[in-house]
């Protein structure tokens, strides 16, 4: 009982921001037919790779959620299956997953901080620009390159080597909001990382469920980017087999 | 480049391929000068690893020299002579710095399947399934090595190939069997498969002090290369009854350590063969665990079992009574190789075990297929066919 150490378990998972609900969720670009063949195609490319039956744990950026939020934001979804969406209430969709990295607090926290880097683990960032103290534009991809969505972002809580909130404005393409809590791990052993993701799916029923539906993609896309962000800490790169060899035509 | 690819289950073609190039910074590209066969290809063959694709290359245990290097590779340079460890450890991870480095964090690009399918992913392999990391294996011309100044070192000069190739894979395995034994001076181990692995195994539990192993398979020309090349006392299971014959010749005591390098497919006879096979065809349980069950029985009380042989998932009828009761301790794990390898190649330059007697036939990678229906069947003694591009 003398060894028992606290500061785990009283630091992770306090704190709490929210998107904004700005009601100015929506996509805005391609034709319907692309939208559609997107969301088909990540359906198919991440729930092909299997469910996951244990929803809502993961963590890391806004980034990857975007797309999906976005994507399922975007009307055609309601013209296809012919629902009304409007008068619904809105829910803000979260997850939460840690990591422990295996170097100094200060060297992870200020890797974050320089928000330039994101886009270097958090694969579906294309670009994160630091316009000043606070604010950042940020820039996402969506699948199979039917194009981007942008949003500014206030950093709306800094405490350095500790933790770090953003907020997405109101008015962004996507409301989206983020905060990465870093935590020395006991007994020298690095610095855990746990990082909540959070977005609001655009109003009404039809978003909010194919956004529950997404959610084990989502959530899985989150945990990569974290991975990727140890890998690249821990070893000056990401391994990748991309490009890689091999027989198949 | 040529190489030897993967197509479906005991599907294998030799095909060309585009070369591998500089992925990463920490990658070396390796021209390949040998590569080997392994018992744990045999599982990929016959469909026990999940997650192979069509077209992947295969092969993990290999020697070759350095023809090109990443911005981020210090220890070496082009020409370099090299045997590089199956398994990739990324040398900055937790696990890694603790000398463990099969169970690194980061080599693995595709951790999401182990993360559920073992609660957390382990290292990525060469050429063993996408869910190791789907990295291109060794049957080829050339080959791309991440983590290269980790996973690869430097051969000493003037020993062969066929004296160093098995250092990538099977002498570092059986000798992390035999280290995961905690042999005691005196002990008697006994080493299930006598295979390439399990040969490595007895010679290592000799290096290690152990006063007397037994050997156990059923192939009389690799029972006798236990024999003659590795001093062990041989039983062939399919003539005496192994716990019968193990207790008598420990005089009622039990064998102190049993070194498990068998794994999944072990084989059996009779109602236990024909139960766990129907099983694992049905995929109600991934392995058929006759070695360990025999192990768990034959061992002595508060001795330890040592497991080398690969497992992929569930197994039925596992005899935990036993175990608990006569307080066994399980040491288990794909291989740090990484931990041992420098070590290995001072015995082998020092002439202290040469390991090229496993190897019994020499290929081109042209005869891959071929060469790997005859490893399979064991056919014309083969125990370790390897392949010069
Ligand atoms: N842990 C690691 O890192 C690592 C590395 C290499 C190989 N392996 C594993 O080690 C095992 C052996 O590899 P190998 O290359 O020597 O394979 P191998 O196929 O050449 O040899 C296996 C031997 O086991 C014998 N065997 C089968 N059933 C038996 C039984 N019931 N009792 C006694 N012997 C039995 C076979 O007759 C054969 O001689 C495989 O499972 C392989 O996957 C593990
Ligand atoms: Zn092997
Ligand atoms: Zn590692």
């Amino acid at each position: 009982m003398d060894t028992y150490d606290s500061r785990l378990s009283e630091i992770l998972r306090t704190a709490r921001i929210s998107p904004p609900s700005t009601g100015s969720s929506r996509i805005n670009v391609g034709t319907k037919e692309r939208m559609a063949s997107t969301i088909g195609g990540a359906l198919m490319v991440y729930y092909g790779m299997r469910r996951s039956d244990k929803v809502g744990v993961a963590l890391a950026l806004a980034g990857g959620s975007l797309i999906f939020r976005g994507v399922t934001g975007y009307c055609p979804i309601n013209d296809a299956t012919g629902r009304n969406t409007a008068g619904k209430e809105d829910v803000a969709i979260e997850i939460t997953s840690s990591l422990t990295i295996n170097r100094p607090r200060a060297e992870v926290y200020a890797f974050w901080r320089q928000l330039e880097n994101l886009p270097r683990f958090m694969s579906h960032l294309k670009d994160v620009q630091q316009l000043g103290p606070k604010r950042s534009h940020w820039v996402a991809k969506l699948p199979k390159g039917v194009g981007v969505v942008e949003w500014d972002a206030d950093l709306v809580k800094e405490e350095t080597d500790t933790l770090l909130a953003w907020r997405s404005l109101p008015g962004s393409d996507i409301d989206n909001a983020g905060e990465v809590a870093f935590v020395d791990a006991i007994g020298e052993r690095g610095t855990v990382v746990q990082a909540t993701i959070s977005y609001r799916p655009p109003a009404g029923d039809v978003g909010g469920g194919v956004a529950k539906l997404l959610n084990p993609a989502f959530e899985q896309m989150v945990k990569q980017d974290l991975h990727a962000f140890k890998q690249l800490l821990e070893t000056g790169e990401v391994p990748t087999i991309e490009g890689q060899p091999s027989g198949r035509r | 480049m040529k190489a030897l690819c993967w197509n479906g289950v005991n599907d294998l073609r030799v095909e060309r391929v585009p070369d591998p190039s500089i992925l990463n910074p920490k990658d070396a590209i390796v021209r390949v000068t040998m590569s080997s066969v392994c018992g744990s290809d045999l599982h990929l063959l016959d469909g026990y690893v999940p997650t192979m694709k069509a077209g992947d290359i295969i092969g993990h245990e290999f020697i070759g020299e350095v023809v090109e290097t990443g911005s981020g590779v210090k220890k070496f340079k082009k020409g370099d002579r090299v045997v590089v460890c199956s398994i990739i450890g990324c040398g900055g991870c937790a696990h890694c710095l603790d000398n463990d480095w099969s169970l690194c964090d980061n080599s693995n690009t595709k951790p999401e399947y182990l993360d559920k399918a073992f609660g957390y992913a382990t290292a990525g392999i060469f050429g063993y399934s996408h869910a190791f990391g789907g990295y291109a294996g060794s049957h080829a011309e050339y080959i791309r090595v991440p983590f290269a100044d980790q996973g690869a070192f430097k051969v000493p000069e003037g020993l062969p190939d066929e004296s160093l190739v098995f250092v990538s894979d099977a002498f570092p395995t059986g000798f992390m069997a035999a280290d995961m034994c905690g042999i005691e001076p005196g002990d008697t181990v006994a080493v299930w498969g006598c295979g390439g692995v399990g040969q490595m195994a007895i010679r290592s539990a000799y290096l290690l002090g152990a006063g007397r192993v037994i050997a156990i398979d059923r192939f009389e020309d690799r029972l006798q290369t236990a024999k003659e090349q590795g001093k062990a006392e041989v039983l062939n299971y399919e003539k005496v009854d192994v716990l019968e014959a193990l207790k008598e010749m420990t005089g009622g005591r039990g064998p102190d350590r049993c070194i498990d390098a068998v794994g999944l497919e072990a084989h059996t006879t009779g109602v236990e063969e024909y139960y766990d096979k129907v099983k694992q065809t049905l995929r109600i349980e991934t392995g058929r665990p006759a070695v360990l069950r025999q192990a768990i029985m034959a061992c002595r009380k508060g001795g330890t079992l040592s497991i080398v042989g690969v497992y992929g998932g569930l197994l039925d009828k596992f005899p935990m009574g036993p175990a608990m009761n006569k307080a066994l301790t399980f040491r288990m794990g794909q291989q740090h190789g990484q931990r041992y390898i420098p070590e290995l190649l001072d015995i082998v330059a020092q002439g202290k075990v040469d390991p090229s007697y496993i190897l019994t036939h020499k290929w081109t990678l042209d005869q891959g297929p071929e060469g790997y229906q005859m490893f399979k069947k064991k056919t014309d003694n083969c125990m370790r066919v390897v392949f010069t591009p």
